[in-house]
């Protein structure tokens, strides 16, 4: 089978690429890091998949996401928006995640990703659970554990139901905290287009492709890898 | 100049500074707003200033407006002039690109609006909102501190040794804060009379800074006499080096000589580990000092050519409701910001911070520790350590401006009221993105061979940094080559600055190119300032003028060796107090700290096997970090742990380092760590040294630490002090961190702390009940770590016995599994503190206890289906204690 390649962007203060390219190259994809200068004047359709990993680009200074945002639709809307019209996966993760949603490519109604209700930035392993079947990354999937880490990622309808939930925060049996981590309207903590080839969200399936990096891996349990997102995503690439 | 204003219908920053502010007292606040602002100089057109809005304004959370609304007391607050405004150059940097040049300056702020209107309202934004050492506050609209077009610096001082008296060179050394002593102004005049000459002000600072205390550990290698008239030839040779150097292991690749300290992983890699304090800053400025400090040890890291992978942090405070003296920022402000900046540096670099600890004592309401440490991993063998003649002197990453002058200086005074004026230039805030690009430039530069020798800029800085790579070889570098953040900086200033974010590379003349191109791949800045030139001469030039010319030896080599007499105290015993078992778990000691530690990203990377909390709700505590290092292969991990107690060390500073370094490498056994590849560091934090009785306490402290480490075979790789820890003459409590590092033979095995099932058999093992307090570590110990640790497959927790006794550890242990236990602990037992002590739940009895054939163990009880902690007299549910460890 011949594996698809993923176009993983990087911007300064990126700092999740390498999962993400385990992620994929676990799940049966050729991974690349590069970051937006190397691709201009190029096709990004030379590639499968577009990922948007990670990290905290541009030291989110100007609110997360932001100025990534700012880049990739002053001088990459076209690619972007191309991209995800002709139906191809395309990721983003936290970091990118919020870079989607301030750069207006996700989700097709107006909305943002605000700072957590909570105040500050967390860390702490939650449980997924899809919802529909729109979309391509987590049709079909089983609900699966993997750790959120931010500080800005309470999703915000600016009016109304979206109609774009692709993944909800769920409750880890026996976990004694909240499930959900930020206050996101409705538990969301993924979004897809009408498509279903988009997805967003604030946790990181990348940080869990290993039974042993599950909190609860000495107590016997695992719950369900977030590697299972990535091969969704590279089936259909 | 103009002004935007943002304002967010539900900002959680404003909920939390008000509680803050009715927590301090401000009992008439009814509400508090906060805007963020945005000020741009240069003519902006319409057309500008909206797509300014549209680049900074959230439109489902934010409006923004150009006008000053009214309403409430307004207190507004913008940073110094020098102050590092990352927000700032971000802002000023994307709106040139996107072609918004009519924007010629941009600057952040804040704008608080208090109601109703407040008679205390300076003292609140002192407390709560601003620090003036980074902040300028205004109580009306605020004017940020443009950097005016200032003309370069080119003045030079002489400064005048030649023919004072030894009082004159005393008030000298004083008057230019440079903390050097008597004995050793007089070397430097002496010096300088042979050469005929004075030195000039780069020559006396650049000296002053290599010959501070921060740089040239100089109590630690001085020469102590004791009140019985014995002498210690240097605490560092006489007991810390010496301990390793007796230990001999082979798996230790460098101890002592490098910016951290490495050992062996695997046939293939090398892991390194510094840890350091960042003290004296995070008192003044807490965000900035603690930002700096994880900066400033990731640095460390990256100057010994490994790739940054975790990071830990152990923080002493005083209690929050502590009072603090006057020109001292209160406990509660000095915690939330250093936590703030621990938290910032770390989670931007991308680094997992996964083991550490929070203390209050009393004793920290002026001087707060910060000890932060960074792990690194590298291809074994792959550090190149040599300049040679004819390199250049290259320069990486952040700008120079004029901040942390004189840092390493001012870390080696004490402090009074007046330290926070006189001191606010030493003080940086981070710019954790810079740093970022550093790190990923520096691997693949290592990997390439693109340098001989590489180091960071830390305190003293260039001048630190050049002179330490040039000490054999020498160099030759241009000032006027440094890139600078705004001109106006005097040579010395330029030689002096410890501006974040820098490396210096010795880099071969034909690898320049490919230095540069990889560089711009990551928007990193490199500079050429010179070449190492072969002649064992230091030369610094400004434009046309040589500004410093001093022989290497001397300046390494010239301080004098300082006689120091100590006085050794008689010891107390140790007693903690007596409080009964949800009195312990609710002391901030010891209850969670999910609300600090939570706020780490303990995940990124993906090699965190164990983390801060896991358990069956996903809250208990660990007592170690396991990781698998980025990039190895198999199942062998890396156990960091720590241990640190500086109430003993108030009693009894011997005892407080055998256990510290039993408390340390405990830990590390506990989930599975080897007790036979342990390397440890020490990190002393001590008032002034200069007192007798203070220095009493550190022999005794370092005798300890060769004493433990001995005796468990765990040879020191690194450590650092941090003295003169006081303030208006009042000294912290002796407080010795010990950080242990070591292998953990297989990551799917790790063992935690949490209860698994009940039913199981659980023992103490180690030091037995009813054993005395004694001034020794049990002679079976190293032992008995052994044996466990091959016990490890019939063990299905395991935790340490350290703070709070035996009962406070059954009771996280049944918090962690949210199960029951139940123990034949009598009352006198509960909470007596003994080393060597951990408890054990065990599923296969029969090996267990054929494993542990000899050594101490004892069967205390068993775990149960009910969720409640049984000890001999007395019952809790599971309920009482979780109540009281999260209160």
């Amino acid at each position: 089978m011949k594996q698809p390649r993923a176009l993983v962007l990087y911007a300064p203060g990126t700092n999740r690429e390498g999962e993400a390219c385990a992620a994929l190259e676990l799940a049966g994809a050729r991974p690349e890091v590069v970051s937006l200068p190397e691709l201009h004047g190029r096709s990004w359709l030379d590639y499968q998949m577009l990922v948007l990993p990670g990290g905290f680009s541009y030291a989110d200074a100007l609110g997360a996401g932001r100025l990534w945002a700012l880049e990739l639709r002053q001088h990459f809307a076209e690619h972007v928006h191309g991209f995800i019209a002709a139906g191809r996966p395309v990721l983003g993760i936290c970091n990118g995640f919020q870079a989607l949603v301030k750069g207006g490519f996700l989700p097709e109604g107006k909305a943002t990703l605000a700072p957590n209700a909570g105040g500050h930035f967390q860390c702490r392993w939650v449980r997924l659970q899809p919802q529909g079947d729109r979309c391509l990354w987590t049709r079909g999937l089983e609900a699966f554990d993997c750790p959120i880490a931010h500080g800005e990622g309470r999703f915000l309808p600016a009016e109304g139901d979206p109609g774009c939930v692709a993944l909800t925060y769920a409750r880890l049996d026996g976990d004694a905290h909240p499930a959900n981590p930020n206050g996101s309207w409705h538990d969301t903590a993924g979004v897809t287009n009408s498509q279903g080839n988009v997805l967003g969200l604030m946790p990181h399936p990348e940080n869990h492709l290993f039974p042993w990096q599950h909190p609860r891996h000495a107590r016997g349990q695992a719950g369900g890898l977030g590697l299972a997102l990535f091969r969704a995503g590279v089936r259909h690439a | 100049m103009t002004t935007l204003t943002l304002r967010s219908h539900d900002d959680p920053r404003a909920r939390a500074l008000y509680e803050g502010a009715r927590t301090l007292g401000f009992d008439r606040l009814e509400k508090l707003e906060v805007e963020d602002l945005y000020f741009f100089q240069g003519e902006l057109s319409p057309t500008t200033a909206r797509q300014l809005e549209e680049l900074l304004c959230d439109p489902v959370t934010q409006e923004a407006r150009w006008d000053r609304p009214e309403g409430g007391q307004i207190v507004e607050v913008v940073l110094r002039p020098g102050v590092t405004d990352p927000v700032a150059e971000e802002l000023l940097r994307s709106a040139h690109a996107a072609g918004l040049a009519e924007v010629e300056g941009a600057a952040s702020g804040t704008r608080y609006r208090l109601y109703p209107p407040q008679e205390e309202a300076e003292r609140l934004a002192t407390l709560l909102l601003a620090n003036t050492v980074v902040h300028q506050v205004s109580f009306g609209a605020v004017e940020p501190a443009w950097v005016k077009d200032a003309r370069a610096s080119h003045v030079v001082e002489e400064v005048s040794l030649l023919g004072q008296s030894p009082e004159e060179l005393e008030q000298l050394s004083r008057e230019r804060r440079s903390a050097l002593d008597g004995a050793e102004m007089l070397a430097l005049q002496a010096h300088f009379q042979a050469l005929g000459r004075n030195p000039t002000d780069v020559e006396f600072e650049t000296l002053a800074q290599t010959w501070s205390e921060h740089c040239l550990h100089k109590t630690f290698r001085a020469v102590i006499t004791l009140a019985d008239g014995s002498t210690v030839d240097g605490l560092l040779n006489a007991f810390l080096k010496k301990a390793t150097d007796e230990l001999h292991k082979p798996w230790v690749l460098s101890a002592f000589v490098d910016n951290a300290g490495v050992i062996a992983f695997g046939d293939k890699h090398e892991l390194s580990f510094k840890v350091e304090t960042h003290n004296h800053p995070s008192a003044l400025e807490p965000f900035g000092g603690a930002n700096t400090g994880v900066g400033g040890v990731i640095r460390d890291v990256l100057g010994v050519s490994a790739r940054p992978i975790a990071v830990t942090d152990v923080l002493c405070f005083a209690p929050p409701d502590t009072q603090a003296p006057a020109g001292v920022l209160p406990p509660r402000r000095i915690r939330d910001g250093v936590v703030a900046g621990v938290e910032d540096y770390g989670n931007k670099m991308g680094l997992p911070t996964v083991n550490g600890a929070v203390l209050y004592h009393p004793g920290y309401v002026a001087n707060p520790l910060v000890y932060c440490g960074c792990l690194g991993i590298a291809p074994r063998g792959s550090h190149p350590r040599t300049p040679r003649k004819g390199d250049f002197v290259v320069v990486l990453g952040g700008r120079t401006g004029r901040d942390g002058l004189r840092g390493a200086t001012f870390s080696s005074m004490t402090m009074d009221q007046e330290t926070s004026s006189v001191a606010g230039a030493s003080v940086q805030i981070g710019h954790p993105i810079v740093e970022k690009g550093l790190l990923d430039v520096v691997a693949r530069a290592r990997d390439e061979k693109l340098y001989h020798a590489i180091t960071d800029c830390g305190a003293g800085g260039l001048s630190s940094a050049v002179g330490e790579m040039a000490s054999e070889v020498g160099a030759d570098v241009e000032l006027a080559n440094v890139p600078l953040k705004y001109p106006g900086l005097a040579p010395w200033e330029i030689w002096l600055s410890e501006a974040q974010e820098r490396m210096v590379m010795a880099v071969p003349q034909d690898k320049l190119e490919r230095l540069g191109a990889l560089c711009s791949l990551y928007g990193v800045e490199p500079t050429v300032l010179g070449l190492f030139t072969g002649n064992g001469k230091l030369v610094v030039r400004h434009v046309d003028q040589v500004v410093l010319e001093l022989d290497c030896a001397f300046l390494h080599k010239g301080c004098p060796r300082r006689t120091m007499s100590a006085v050794v105290r008689e010891p107390r015993p140790y007693e903690p107090p007596a409080r009964t078992l949800t009195e312990w778990l609710r002391d901030p000691n010891v209850a969670s700290k999910e609300g600090v530690v939570r706020r780490y990203d303990h995940e990124v990377l993906g090699q965190t096997a164990l983390k801060p909390f896991a358990g069956a709700a996903l809250d208990g505590p660990m007592d170690a970090a396991v990781l698998k290092p980025l990039g190895t292969p198999g199942p062998l991990g890396a156990v960091l742990s720590c241990g640190i107690n500086p109430w003993l060390g108030e009693c009894d500073p011997y005892l407080m380092a055998l256990w510290a370094v039993d408390e340390a490498v405990r830990n590390a056994v506990a989930v599975g760590g080897d007790p036979d590849r342990i390397a440890i560091l020490d990190n002393f934090c001590w008032g002034d040294p200069r007192k007798p009785e203070t220095l009493g306490d550190l022999v005794e402290a370092c005798r300890g630490c060769y004493d433990a480490a001995r005796f468990f075979g765990a040879p020191f790789i690194s450590g650092k002090d941090s003295l003169y820890n006081e303030y208006q003459g009042q000294s912290i409590p002796p407080t010795l961190l010990i950080s242990a590092l070591t292998l953990h033979p297989d990551i799917n095995r790790v063992t935690t702390s949490d209860l698994k099932q009940p039913g199981h058999a659980v023992y103490l093992v180690g030091t037995p009940l009813h054993a005395p307090l004694e001034r020794d570590l049990p002679e079976w110990a190293p032992r008995l770590y052994r044996g466990l640790h091959k016990a490890m497959s019939c063990v299905s927790a395991c935790h340490d016995a350290s703070e709070g006794g035996i009962a406070v550890a059954a009771a996280e242990m049944c918090i962690g599994g949210r199960l029951g236990l139940e123990l034949a602990l009598p009352p006198h037992e509960h909470h007596a503190e003994r080393p060597c002590r951990l408890l054990v739940e065990v599923q296969d009895e029969a090996r267990f206890e054929k494993a542990l054939k000899g050594l101490p163990h004892q069967l205390l009880g068993r775990t149960l289906a009910e969720p409640e902690l049984r000890l001999e007299d007395q019952t809790w549910s599971l309920d009482e204690l979780l109540e009281a460890w999260k209160a």
